[in-house]
Order: C-alpha cells, then structure tokens, then sequence
C-alpha cells in the first residue's frame, strides 16, 4: 500500500488533488480511496488530504500516520504545520517552491517545483489564489512511479470542470522543471 | 458486454447513495440539509433539476417536516426518499415511529454523527442507536458500494408485503459519506426491473377518502397491531436472506448476510462492529493472523431485526468475544453489548467485554483494535474505553 498526505490551505485544491491522484491510480488499475482530514474548511485555513493506493481492495480507513509520500501546496504552512511527521525514510515530499531547506531533507527525496508561477502563467486561478493543485501533481509524478504522468493527465482531464487544456499544459510543465534535491 | 472498469466509478459515500436513490426510481424527496448529509440532497437536487432524476423534491424547513412530507406521499404509494443525521435524525424521532406504525415502505439514509453538546460534527453512531425501537430495518454500511446497494435492497424489503416496514441505511460521517473510492455502479434498466413499481394494497386516494392512523382505544386492535408490526420485524429475517443472494446474482455483486462473519472459522477470540469501522478491523485481523493468532470479525451489517441467532452460531468455539459500540448509553452497557449478550444469554458460556471508541470522530486505529484483542485475554473493567485520555 502507497500513503500520500496532502498540505494545502482552504481553496487551494488540496481535497480535489487528492481525488485526482487517487483517480491517476485507479486509471491503471489501482485500488484507491482518497478522503479529506475530517474538518469544517474555511478559505485559507489549512486543509490535509489523504491519499491510498494498493493492489487490493482497501480496508485500512483510518488517517494516514506514516506517509511514503508529502505534498506541500503552500510552503507557508510549513512554519505551522510539521509537514514530514511520520514521514517514511527515503519517502517522497513535493513542495511548492523554487528551493528550500527542508528539515532532515537527507532522509527524504525532495522534489521542488514553482507550481504557483505555473499556474498563474496558464491563467489558473490569480495571484491571491492561485490554483496549483494540478502542477504539483506533475512534479509528483517525476519524483514518484506510483503513477505515470499521462495518468495524472488523464484523470485532470476526467475532473476538472473547465480549463482542461491550461491544467495539462501546467502538469507537463511542472514535470519538466521539478527539481530533484 | 461491458467491461468492470467502464461502470466503476470513484465516488464518495454520499454521492453514491445519490446515484442508488436515482436507481431506484424515487419519485418523492424531501430533505433538510445537515452536515454531512448535505451532499446527499445537493446531489439528488442537481439530478431533478437537470432532468436526470424524475422526481419532486420538496424542499422543508425541518426534519420533523421531511419526515411528514415522505410519510404522506408514501402513503399515497409513492416511493419517496429521505436523509438525515445527527440532531436532524433526533428531531425527526416522533414521525418515524409514525411512519413505521403505518407501514409505509420509505428508505431514508442517516450519515451517521455525534450528537451535542458540545457541538460535533464527525462520525459517530448514537444518532441511529437512538432510533433502534422505532420499528424501522437499519442497516450499517461498510463501503460505499453497500451503501449504493442497501438503497435498492432497502426498497425491495421494505416494500415486501410481508414486512411492509422502513428502512433505516446507515453510513459513517466522512469515513465513508466524504470518502472517495470505486463503486460499481449498478445498471439503471436492470435497477429499475429489480425493484419495480411500488404497489400499496392500502393508499391515501382523494376519489375514496379512509382515515389512517387514528383513534384506537384499550380494547381496540391497537395492541395486535402493535404484535402484528413486531412479528413483520422479527419474521424478515428470512426474507432478507433470500433478497440478498437474490441481489447479489442479478448484480454479481457482494453483499454479506445479515451479518459478515470474517475469518471466525476457528477463530479463538473475535470482535463486533457495525459501520466503516469494520473495515480497519479486518484489515487489523488480516495482520494478526498473519502473526499465528486466531482472531476475527461478526460485522452487523443488519442492527434491526438483530441477527441474534446468526451471532450465535458465529461465534460457537470463541474463547472470549468483545462487542465494540461506536455510540454511548448511560447508566448500562452498550446497546449493541445487551442485544448480542441476549442472543448468547443460556446457550453458550463465552466471556463478553464491551468497547466504547471512535466517539465525536476520534480516529480508530489498527493499534486500538489490536489493544481491544489484547483486552479481550486480560481484561476485566465493566467497560473499557478505548484511546481515551491520550491525547
């Protein structure tokens, strides 16, 4: 079994990547659930998100304690929320950025991408919210082989409601300039 | 033929209960929103407001009022639909028993949530433990597809004329309503063949006006209707069983028994669950089996009537058996702990503990099942509560 926590702020998109993520997976044939930190959202506060990949029917449905992978949609909840707790050794986390220094970054891959100037060039969302929650996507799929990049395409272009083509364009970018630290 | 993938869908608790409401052609909804059933009735609105869904959607200004609504158009034999939770479910308390003392064949889903104070909106069951003695079937599911299911089975045992009773589908706040994974989405032609017209041998009809529901006194039949409705409870249960093999070979689908008896054949020791907490216990089983130790599940998919005589033969050779109630009675022992402890009670000699967990949300973990397996051996408080005082 696969674990993904998500970290994003109300409106960010953090729940519908984590439903994109998991619909990547099921795509290739996965067994997945996806379910947002059972909490009242408000813009702006932070949300958590919880992705589960497997090869056979879930049944753990607990929250995601030991996650092999992190995704960080807003880098400024980093100074509030411990986003690598229970972080596996050699575990992925994805931040939204052009460079950090993550703590203990050696026991991790860490992949950084500038996902909200990706967004903001492909017209997702404005500059106060910029809508980046399908760029990180494709820097996960880089760093990670949980799903390929063309599932995370395909599953953008089963859920978003609009802009479908902006949201491929912004996940091939975000792929092409993740960098790996 | 159509392949798996192209009918099985990602969806949320919630949403699937939409789509088997949509399936089983209801023609009447009446709901309030409350969270988390919200998205329920979002969803069942959009689909009559687009044309998807042929219906009339009454909107209310209470439960106690969706209730009301449904009751009158099923009784003019009308399927009509309904959802509720928490505090909107104890409103409604008084015309529930009015719609199962009348017969009417509704199935209305609860999202099952704590109940204030203090205020709480996550998952737990004392809502629906609440509406055990209305004379409502309940059923707690433990994946999305059963909650899809239970809608079409719901209707199809509620309106059999041998039980002409309510049904009562349960599903877990968030857990399952706000959690998204694949359901199979069942075919709408073969739906609507599987649970066909409703037909009510007695309907409100204003060409010939009847009383319903009115005075009847001490000497009246109101005792020996009273019997009757106990009878048509306890009596389903055979009915219930030939109604799920029978759903299960016209949808290939899964639906346990009454009860899901989970790896219990030479069990030594064994818990009971109700709902999406299920689950995590299995998944819990699965790994100490792996480590040598024989432990299992008696998952109630059916609370009402209660399986009593499916339990007993579950559990026939247990060393130790522990009921877990994710709800909470004062002043006596779980409700779940004293229907499984009657069913027992002179006909085998097991121990039984009693756990109370997963109140106001707090998450259940693999660890606290295998703490409450662990108890099962050394345990020896009346109660025991479980992740409690941790955090």
């Amino acid at each position: 079994m696969y674990e993904v926590r998500f970290h994003g702020r109300g409106g960010q998109g953090a729940v519908t990547a984590s439903k994109i993520l998991a619909t990547a997976a099921f795509l290739e044939g996965k067994w997945v659930t996806s379910f947002p930190f059972f909490g009242t959202e408000r813009r702006g506060a932070p949300v958590t998100a919880f992705t589960r990949v497997d090869d056979r029917r879930i049944e753990l449905r607990s929250q995601i304690y030991e996650p092999d992978a992190v995704i960080v949609l807003d880098r400024s909840l980093m100074s509030i929320v411990n986003v690598t707790e229970g972080l596996k050794n050699e575990g992925v986390i994805i931040v939204n950025g052009k460079s950090g220094n993550l703590k203990e970054a050696g026991k991790f891959k860490v992949g950084y991408v500038d996902a909200t100037s990706i967004a903001l060039r492909n017209g997702l969302g404005d500059p106060s919210h910029p809508i980046v929650n399908t760029a990180i996507l494709g820097a996960f799929s880089k760093i990670s082989d949980l799903v390929s990049l063309q599932s995370i395409k395909s599953a953008t272009t089963d859920m978003v409601p609009s802009k479908k083509k902006e949201n491929v364009n912004a996940i091939q970018e975000a792929y092409e300039e993740t960098e790996l630290n | 033929m159509e392949s798996v993938q192209s009918h099985r869908k990602i969806m949320t608790g919630n949403e699937a209960v939409a789509v088997g409401v949509k399936l089983a052609k209801v023609k009447v909804i009446a709901a309030y929103p409350i969270t988390p059933q919200t998205t329920i009735v979002e969803e069942l609105a959009d689909m009559v407001a687009n044309g998807e869904l042929d219906s009339k959607f009454i909107e209310v200004e209470s439960e106690h009022s969706a209730m009301s609504a449904v009751t009158a158009s099923e009784a003019s034999g009308v399927r009509s639909y309904t959802a509720s939770s928490s505090h909107g479910i104890l409103y409604m308390h008084e015309p529930l028993h009015w719609a199962a003392g009348m017969r009417l064949p509704l199935v209305m889903s609860v999202v099952n949530r704590a109940i204030g104070p203090p205020w709480n909106i996550w998952g737990e069951q004392t809502d629906t433990f609440n509406q055990k003695d209305t004379g409502w079937l309940q059923i707690y599911c433990e994946s999305n597809q059963e909650a899809m299911d239970s809608i079409l089975l719901g209707y199809k045992i509620a309106e059999n004329k041998k039980i002409l009773l309510p049904v009562m589908n349960m599903l877990d706040a968030f857990t399952l309503s706000h959690t998204s994974e694949p359901v199979d989405v069942r075919n709408q032609k073969k739906a609507a063949e599987y649970v066909g017209d409703l037909e009510l041998d007695s309907k409100l009809d204003f060409k010939n006006p009847a009383g319903y529901g009115s005075l009847l006194g001490p000497d009246g039949p109101f005792m020996e209707m009273k019997k009757d409705m106990r009878d048509s409870m306890y009596n389903a249960i055979g009915t219930i069983k030939n109604e799920i093999s029978n759903f299960n070979e016209q949808f290939s689908a899964e639906l346990p028994g009454l009860t899901d008896n989970f790896m219990m054949e030479d069990a030594d020791y064994a818990l009971v669950t109700a709902g999406a907490i299920s689950s995590t216990a299995k998944y819990t089983v699965r790994k100490l089996r792996e480590k040598g130790q024989k432990v299992g599940l008696i998952r109630l998919y059916f609370y009402r009537p209660f399986p009593g005589e499916d339990v007993l033969k579950a559990v026939k050779g247990l060393k130790g058996l522990g009921v877990v109630e994710r709800n909470l009675s004062f002043g006596q022992r779980g409700p779940t702990y004293e229907d499984v402890a009657t069913s027992l009670y002179g006909r085998v000699d097991i121990p039984i503990r009693n756990y109370v967990v997963g109140l106001g949300g707090r998450d259940i973990r693999v660890k606290d099942f295998e703490r409450m397996f662990e108890d099962l051996v050394e345990g020896d408080n009346e109660i025991e509560w479980v992740n409690v005082g941790v955090k």
